[in-house]
């Protein structure tokens, strides 16, 4: 059979494939692959922001201690494992549209927006408060009281500690972005697997949604030690 | 990627594992272990990332190499910015 008959014979069989794919699966390791190579992109652009934290807690190393004990830590824990909670139901969303369930594919995914909408809830809590406790960079009344850690008698540098929450809403920021990006994409693949547009054969939509909900998920993850957990233990 | 379908009980059991690392980081994070309290918590995220990676991005079942080959190129990229950029923020004050 000569490749455009092929062409025109595998269209027919399945209008998930696009015509200059030659089967399902090149078309679906493409798409895979494309994703993976947006995924390194975000690795670059998160990593220029870890590495400027790298910089700065080591030159203002005492500082940065301090202010990061004013960070709630009951709050950091509990998102942690929402964000964690969130990761697992995506995974069971994708495995979900490998064994073609409609309907628990459309609750797992709500169930990821919402656990995603609790986290940027909390999140909010957090924000609040350091807006309350005058811990705002740029603030004319930014205050860090307290002293050094190990050092009673050398208080707090106030440009250091600003650099620490400069960094801090930054990154904690552009990881919320992220999250906010990311409960939109679910809402739009939640309504495109209602309608029944997933099956077996073509759910790339929804595991290249898992993969970048999974890659946030892993940038919190380094982010709650790196903030949160790096001056409780003195 | 791959036509591999992870059981649910393996989603469970990674899922349980990453809460459970959870728990073990915050409370190693309150032990006094000197220079290592960064080293443990580092270690602690790189293994709850490498479960993620590996399990529910289907990583250590895909199809063909080239994702791997894309995450070993974005990990390379990243430790030569690190790397790079500490060996001079960090050797400043030698003399």
């Amino acid at each position: 059979m000569p490749s455009s008959e092929a062409a025109v014979a595998n269209q027919a069989h399945d209008p998930a494939l696009l015509h200059h794919f030659t089967t399902a699966q090149q078309q679906k390791d493409a798409a895979s692959f494309g994703m993976w190579v947006f995924l390194v992109t975000e690795v670059m652009f998160f990593g220029g922001m870890f590495c400027a934290y790298l910089i700065y807690r080591y030159w203002y190393f005492g500082d940065f201690g301090a202010a990061s004990r004013t960070l709630d830590i009951r709050l950091g824990t509990i998102n942690t494992a929402v964000l964690i909670c969130s990761s697992f139901t995506v995974a069971m969303a994708v495995r979900s549209a490998q064994t073609g369930k409609r309907n628990a594919i459309v609750v797992l995914l709500l169930l990821t927006i919402v656990l995603g909408l609790v986290f940027l809830g909390i999140k909010g809590v957090e924000y609040k408060a350091k807006f309350d406790e005058h811990h705002i960079p740029g603030q004319a009344d930014f205050h860090l009281a307290g002293s050094v850690p190990l050092h009673p008698d050398i208080p707090v540098n106030q440009a250091h500690a600003q650099m620490y929450f400069s960094l801090y809403f930054a990154m904690t920021g552009m990881h919320a972005l992220h999250m906010i990006i990311g409960v939109g994409l679910f809402s739009f693949l939640t309504y495109e697997a209602w309608k029944g547009r997933y099956s077996p054969s073509y759910y790339t939509p929804i595991e290249n949604g898992g993969l970048y909900w999974h890659f946030v998920d892993i940038i919190w993850i380094y982010l709650f030690p790196l903030f949160y957990l790096i001056e409780r233990h003195r | 990627m791959s036509e591999h379908i992870s059981s649910v009980k393996l989603y469970v059991g990674i899922w349980l594992a990453l809460l459970l690392c959870t728990g073990l980081t915050v409370f190693a994070s309150f032990q006094d272990l000197g220079p290592f309290n960064a080293i443990v918590a580092l270690a602690i995220a790189t293994f709850k990332a490498s479960l993620v990676v590996l399990f529910f991005m289907h990583v250590k079942y895909a199809s063909e190499k080239m994702t791997k080959l894309t995450i070993v190129t974005a990990i390379f990229f990243f430790l030569i910015l690190i790397t790079l950029s500490l060996a001079d923020y960090l050797t400043r004050l030698w003399t």
